[in-house]
């Protein structure tokens, strides 16, 4: 390996390969039986944390950022006047088994342009994961990008080797994607999404009857949408990841603020702040649908299509459905416990756990640690001390926003820099 | 605050010897007791001292009764309380234990009260701490193809690491060493060993010396590192996150940080 051109490479496509904002390394089960090399069974690890505050766990790299595609909203459209480098196969398995080694990173992120044609790329993608799965005995963590369009036979390879599979869809409507790609349809990404799915299932049945089958994409599937690129609103962007999530079976979504790359009039232009309040309200729905019960139109719907910038997504549904609190935290079931303002799931299984020992008051809810200055309008417990006034939703927002400091205050109210 | 009637059990620092010292509290139905490591013992003019010699079938003892009466996890949570050092911590562990195994029913998620809420605190953090070590090792080659890593972890986390990094690194020699307690682990690819080494007097365990290091390994760094900065983007910078996920008395061994 030669030092200063793997160093170039590395630079480049380490480079082009950020905006992926996939970091996971848990979920996986491969253990090392092999006396070889790794072990992906326990959870993810977070080896280091860029300046940006996102955690480096996984070596994420493209193979190549040569592509044949022009879409407005990537770096490495055909289009840009960018350096162009290639890796070969070897290269990425030493430097990934290397990074291993000294304890840098729990394995490798693969993405890759797309040249020549999708099976063309997709096989050197599988063609690395196997060197590493079958030569080196590496029971690292893989995940390797499905290439809209490839064929049915690599992705079923591809599973064979990797822990998790993705095909990010980028633009959550079909209208957003004419727009601003208008070469890809969205039947291509979802072609290789459904194979996967299929493929996991069947490899899932079939161990239960015969132990020795191999692992298939133990890790799941992931995708991945640019938010603030093509107008879409929250609810558009929910609802898309509430119908991946459920048709597809996804492990994850990722949601990721565009950052202006490109003069492109289609696109906001450069300069523009990268949409990271909205993105944090994004993954706050996701969660509440994922652990804490709700069901995506209760969060955002036709009345509601966007989310309140200044409050989390779980304060806003009780603004709105005060009929429901308060909540009683010694005798509501967990689901309610969960929808209380300001407690997160931890918190709700310590309530529950707590509260078979006797009734819990303030003090003990307040070193539990669930967040008062929310909490305290929504909940009552084995105090005389409660909210008594008859608050309205908007009374309510006004008190808690008064009493508390978002660290997103700067975006909230920009004109506040004018007197600093 | 120390008091007539007060007996103060001196222990060899072992875990071992504190479940030995719970052992002689039960046993002899020792009201008011504080227990002390060796290393830590202060010169009181009240109380009685007692030297408790470890016993190995005495903490095994202690250890399955507490067994009996908590999950593994609460019962786990006492050796990771243990492991944190904490000033004074063996009189909370007491505390917990006599909690736990006054009890007719199993109490360690009882966390309205207090001794079980602070010592699964205190335990939460070691095992923050734990994580952050299997994260933050750093392995570097050495010229003899082994790879050595240092740490001053906050706490004392190395036997809780162990298991993670022999099966995680099966087929390859390493050492990680615990420079603020002065011993380490060396895994000879078929055992983990415990060791203190005589590190040279000029050596500098920030340093990647060629004198001790293989050629490569200044390489794989300069990769690391280059890698590292490509991945940042700058237009979401946010330092105060960066930090509090990294602090930044880990960064002396972080070469990426470097």
């Amino acid at each position: 390996m030669s030092f200063e051109r793997t160093q170039e490479k590395l630079k480049i496509l380490a480079d082009a390969a950020k905006y992926d904002v996939s970091c996971s390394s848990s979920g996986s089960k491969r253990s090392n039986a092999n006396k070889g090399i790794g072990d992906a069974t326990g959870m993810g690890i977070c080896h280091s944390y860029t300046e940006d505050g996102r955690c480096v766990s996984l070596l994420k790299i493209l193979l190549t950022n040569h592509c044949i595609f022009d879409c407005a909203y990537c770096v490495t459209r055909k289009s840009n006047d960018i350096k162009r480098a290639a890796f070969q196969v070897q290269e990425v398995v030493d430097l990934t088994i290397n990074f291993y080694r000294r304890n840098y990173i729990e394995g490798l992120f693969l993405s890759s342009g797309i040249f020549k044609s999708a099976d063309y790329t997709m096989e050197r993608l599988v063609a690395v994961a196997k060197k590493l799965r079958t030569e080196e005995k590496f029971n690292g963590y893989i995940h390797l990008k499905s290439i809209p369009g490839a064929s049915d036979e690599l992705m079923k390879e591809a599973g064979l080797y990797a822990d998790r599979l993705s095909v990010n869809i980028e633009i959550p409507t079909k209208e957003g994607l004419k727009l601003l790609a208008p070469e890809k349809n969205r039947e291509d990404f979802i072609k290789p999404m459904i194979k996967v799915k299929n493929e996991i299932i069947q490899y899932k049945s079939e161990k239960k009857l015969i132990k020795s089958t191999p692992l298939y994409a133990p890790g799941g599937q992931s995708t991945q949408m640019i938010i603030g690129a093509s107008g879409e609103s929250d609810q558009q962007i929910m609802w898309t990841s509430n119908y991946f999530y459920k048709k597809f079976d996804l492990k994850r979504v990722y949601y990721s603020g565009y950052i202006p790359i490109s003069y492109d009039s289609r696109l906001p232009q450069i300069g523009t702040e990268v949409p990271m309040l909205r993105e944090n309200r994004l993954y706050q729905t996701d969660w509440l649908m994922r652990f804490y019960g709700f069901e995506v139109h209760e969060i955002l719907n036709e009345a509601h299509q966007n989310l309140d910038l200044d409050v989390d997504p779980k304060l806003g549904w009780a603004l709105r459905n005060l009929e429901c609190f308060p909540v009683d935290v010694n005798t509501a079931d967990q689901e309610m416990l969960a929808r209380i303002p300001g407690v997160g799931m931890k918190s709700v299984y310590k309530i529950i756990q707590a509260r078979r020992f006797r009734r819990l008051n303030w003090e003990h809810l307040q070193r539990i640690g669930i967040a008062m200055n929310r909490a305290k309008y929504f909940l009552v417990c084995a105090s005389q001390d409660f909210e008594r006034r008859d608050l309205t939703g908007p009374q309510l927002k006004t008190l808690i926003l008064q009493n508390s400091t978002s660290k997103y205050l700067k975006t909230l109210s920009p004109q506040m820099n004018l007197f600093t | 605050m120390f008091n007539l009637k007060e007996s103060i059990l001196i222990y060899d620092s072992s875990f071992d010897g504190f479940l030995t010292c719970v052992f002689q509290v039960y046993e002899l139905k020792m009201k008011q007791v504080i227990i002390q490591k060796d290393s830590e013992v202060q010169a009181s003019l009240f109380g009685r001292r007692n030297e408790v010699i470890t016993d190995q079938a005495k903490a095994d003892r202690v250890w399955k009764g507490l067994g009996k009466k908590t999950s593994s996890s609460g019962r786990l949570r006492i050796y990771y309380g243990f492991l944190s050092e904490k000033k004074e911590v063996e009189n909370l562990l007491l505390r917990y234990i006599q909690y736990v195994l006054n009890s007719s029913i199993p109490v360690d998620s009882d966390f309205s009260n207090p001794e079980v809420l602070e010592l699964s605190k205190i335990a939460k953090s070691v095992g923050r701490e734990k994580h952050r070590m299997e994260a933050f090792v750093r392995f570097r080659l050495t010229k003899d193809s082994l790879y050595f890593a240092t740490i001053e972890p906050d706490f004392d986390v190395l036997p809780l690491i162990s298991k993670h990094f022999k099966s995680r690194y099966a087929d390859q020699k390493w050492v990680i060493y615990d420079l603020k307690r002065n011993y380490g682990l060396y895994y000879d690819m078929e055992k983990v060993e415990i060791i203190n080494l005589t590190l040279p007097e000029d050596f500098d365990a920030t340093n990647t010396s060629s004198d001790y290091f293989s050629i490569e390994e200044m390489e794989f760094q300069t990769l690391w590192k280059d890698y590292f900065d490509s991945t940042n983007i700058p237009s979401r910078k946010n330092i105060k996150l960066h930090v509090r996920h990294v602090p930044k008395r880990y960064w002396k061994y972080l070469s990426e940080k470097g």
